[in-house]
């Protein structure tokens, strides 16, 4: 009987969502439409920046838009989840911001290929990024802005157990070991122990690659296992930073002292330098094996077209107009309020703010060692690969059998994508 | 003629328009938001449904086995079955005591019972984030850390910790706290169904007041109560996914551990992943374990039978 009452009002408050829903979605973006009065609508979708000011910027560029009345969606909450949504019904946007597109959204017809949007431009955007936005020799995406993550770490904590920044790995975890306290972890990764954020970071350090360019399997070698079984030795030592209140993306364990070092994004670094002032540095990943060379990973949101837009001509053109022709506004969209790299080099070198101090280094890092990821780690690869490098890093686990298993799921991914193409 | 069909169609005193009044809405709703989704979930199961719902690779019962054989999803299942041996027995215990002990307040019952039934009231998602954010968090100034200093032992980062497995300890109070109350009010029901007569009985035959009678009088008496207590704890433990996922993922994804079925199929499904067709397998597969563990346990335990 209990049951079914709470089916009951189940269903009851789903039919009533689904009203509520119609009618959200019915309303306008508050925005007055009077300039674009009988204008085609363009929908276009944004994932919610945290920095203050981005939001009205960019509903700004879009209003700027004469051809067409371009309404912005500001969208807070797991942003990847609702395009992949959105992008199976007609109602989803015609011109979104994407942490991709993924290949399955390219093999599965989701995205409008935009190669001749770029063309003219296209080598002044940054080939590293670019790289995965391209399949086939065709561009799904626009990149829009540039972010890359690397290592912070506390000068003054550094100085007082007297250790050197470090330019290897096995450095690093001497030092986290050196320099964890009672109170004060040595390095911050995340709450998960550094599976999630490092990703594929620690195998480029090493000199390897998780998809080699030919579309291979890039870490079928012994020095993967090698380099991966010594980040277990960080959270066996228990150097690590683990349950901070707020996780690696967040700056707050590293600028209220939680930690003396900790892996972060480039957008933090205004806030960490706002907190300690010049009592900080930056760092790559740092190198493993004979091979190995300093890493950071790179990526860029990027501007795409839905296959379901309702006019693909008029949402290209505007894709065009905002992302490639109107270098003022990329400009004021990457460096104004948040703090990334525009995507375009011409507009990167001449930014005075990416020029001293920490920002200069970072920028130098993402130019000379980014790593982006590539477009053929599918989703599930990566799953395969992250659980297997967190049973290596908290379990203890044999990382080359472990390895061996990821592998295996890589190869058979691998193999199922090239044969949709 | 016209009217007499009418008639006919409204049944007599209207009967069949007030059936449909009442029952329409529900069945309309239950067949849009259920019975749909659940055949589409079937069939999306037997194609290879990347990014789509309406896909036409047909694949057969490739994604079964693959899901089958997929040691994350299979482990999914001994997670939820830790799990259910953990909550359920806890639950049930924590519940019945309190209402054991509710029940022979002389004054203030109902403010007690208003208070142990009040965290039923609090959102899975919130309480899930006080747990992980300020009581047991891994940093020094956790509640639970700081208990721990004060005797001088080491802080815990008690959700990232595999070793020993801390996060069952998170895990179990937070749904241990949020359900508990509840539990608790269907056995006071249950208490109250009791006659008195039997207890007096039971005195007069010499039995001690306390643990004998417990075993030998309330316990039995509470049998149908149980039943639908495990019954449903056994149900809700399989639909465990707020505290889970709230507590665990984060931006990047979830660990390999305490990752209950309905989490793994999410990100399968749902997330990146995007694998719908290898999602609804899944979500297939658990939908047949769950009408078979029912089925068997109602049987086991007897439930609607009727009671001698």
């Amino acid at each position: 009987m209990s049951m079914s009452r709470r089916r009951l009002l189940g269903a009851g408050g789903g039919l009533a969502l689904t009203g509520a829903l119609a009618a959200a979605c019915g309303s306008n973006t508050g925005r007055d439409g009077d300039d674009h009065a009988g204008q085609p609508v363009l929908e276009q979708w944004y994932h919610q920046y945290g920095e203050p000011g981005t939001e009205q910027a960019v509903r700004r560029y879009a209003d700027a838009y004469l051809k067409a009345n371009v309404q912005v969606q500001w969208r807070p909450g797991n942003y990847d989840q609702q395009t992949a949504a959105a992008l199976l019904t007609k109602s989803g946007p015609d011109v979104f911001e994407v942490n991709g597109p993924t290949l399955d959204q390219i093999q599965g017809g989701q995205v409008v290929d935009l190669t001749d949007l770029l063309s003219e431009a296209k080598d002044d955007f940054n080939p590293a990024v670019l790289a995965p936005k391209t399949y086939q020799g065709k561009i799904w995406a626009v990149p829009q802005v540039i972010d890359t993550q690397l290592l912070y770490y506390r000068k003054s904590m550094l100085d007082a157990s007297g250790v050197e920044p470090p330019r290897s790995l096995d450095a690093l975890i001497d030092a986290a070991k050196e320099l964890t306290t009672k109170d004060v972890k040595g390095l911050f990764l995340g709450n998960d122990g550094g599976p999630g954020v490092l990703a594929g970071t620690p195998l480029n350090a090493a000199g390897l690659t998780l998809v080699t360019e030919d579309g291979e399997v890039g870490f079928d070698d012994p020095a993967a296992a090698r380099t991966l079984g010594k980040l277990r030795q960080l959270y066996a030592e228990k150097s690590l930073l683990l349950g901070a209140p707020s996780d690696w993306s967040d700056p707050a364990a590293f600028t209220q002292g939680l930690t003396a070092m900790q892996w972060s994004g480039l957008w933090a670094l205004p806030q960490v330098k706002k907190a300690l002032g010049d009592d900080f540095g930056v760092l790559p990943f740092p190198q493993d094996g004979a091979h190995g060379a300093p890493a950071v990973p790179v990526g860029a949101y990027g501007a795409a077209v839905s296959a379901r837009a309702r006019d693909k001509a008029l949402a290209k053109a505007y894709v065009k107009w905002l992302w490639v022709q109107r270098t003022d506004y990329q400009e004021d969209f990457a460096l104004r309020y948040g703090f990334h790299i525009p995507a375009r080099i011409s507009l990167a070198t001449k930014a005075a703010k990416l020029r001293q101090g920490a920002a200069g280094e970072a920028v130098r890092f993402a130019t000379d060692h980014g790593h982006a990821e590539p477009l053929l780690w599918t989703s599930a690869s990566r799953t395969a690969y992250q659980d297997a490098l967190s049973r290596i890093i908290k379990g203890g686990a044999d990382p080359g059998g472990e390895l061996r298993s990821v592998v295996r799921k890589t190869e058979a991914e691998l193999r199922r994508v090239k044969k949709k193409s | 003629m016209r009217s007499t069909f009418v008639r006919r169609l409204l049944g007599p005193q209207n009967r069949h328009l007030w059936f449909w009044i009442f029952v329409g809405p529900f069945v309309l709703g239950l067949t849009l938001f259920t019975y749909v989704p659940l055949a589409w979930s079937v069939y999306l199961s037997f194609f290879d449904a990347h990014n789509t719902v309406s896909p036409t690779d047909f694949v057969g019962l490739d994604n079964y086995t693959a899901m089958l054989g997929d040691d994350a999803f299979t482990g999914s299942l001994v997670t939820f079955l830790v799990f259910t041996a953990f909550i359920v027995p806890a639950t049930y215990a924590l519940s019945l005591a309190l209402a054991l002990m509710v029940n022979r307040l002389r004054w203030a019952q109902a403010f007690f019972r208003s208070v142990f039934f009040l965290p039923v009231a609090c959102s899975y998602v919130v309480a899930a984030l006080i747990w992980k954010m300020s009581i047991f968090n891994g940093v020094r100034f956790g509640l639970a850390n700081t208990v721990l200093d004060w005797f001088g032992a080491d802080q815990i980062a008690w959700l990232s910790t595999t070793d020993p497995p801390w996060y069952w300890l998170v895990i179990v109070t937070v749904r241990l706290w949020l359900q508990a109350g509840f539990y608790m009010v269907l056995f006071l029901a249950g208490l109250q169904r009791i006659s008195p007569r039997l207890y007096e009985a039971a005195a007069v035959d010499g039995a001690r007041p306390g643990w004998q009678v417990f075993r030998h009088i309330t316990f039995p008496q509470l049998r149908a109560t149980s039943v639908a207590v495990v019954l449903l704890l056994v149900i809700n433990a399989f639909q465990a996914f707020d505290e889970f996922y709230n507590l665990l993922a984060d931006s990047r994804g979830y660990p390999p551990y305490a990752r209950p079925p309905l989490v793994y199929l999410y990100y399968t499904a749902l997330g990146q992943g995007q694998n719908l067709g290898l999602g609804s397998a899944g979500a297939v597969i658990l939908a047949l374990i769950i009408a078979v563990v029912t089925v068997v346990q109602a049987r086991w335990f007897g439930l609607g039978r009727k009671e001698d």
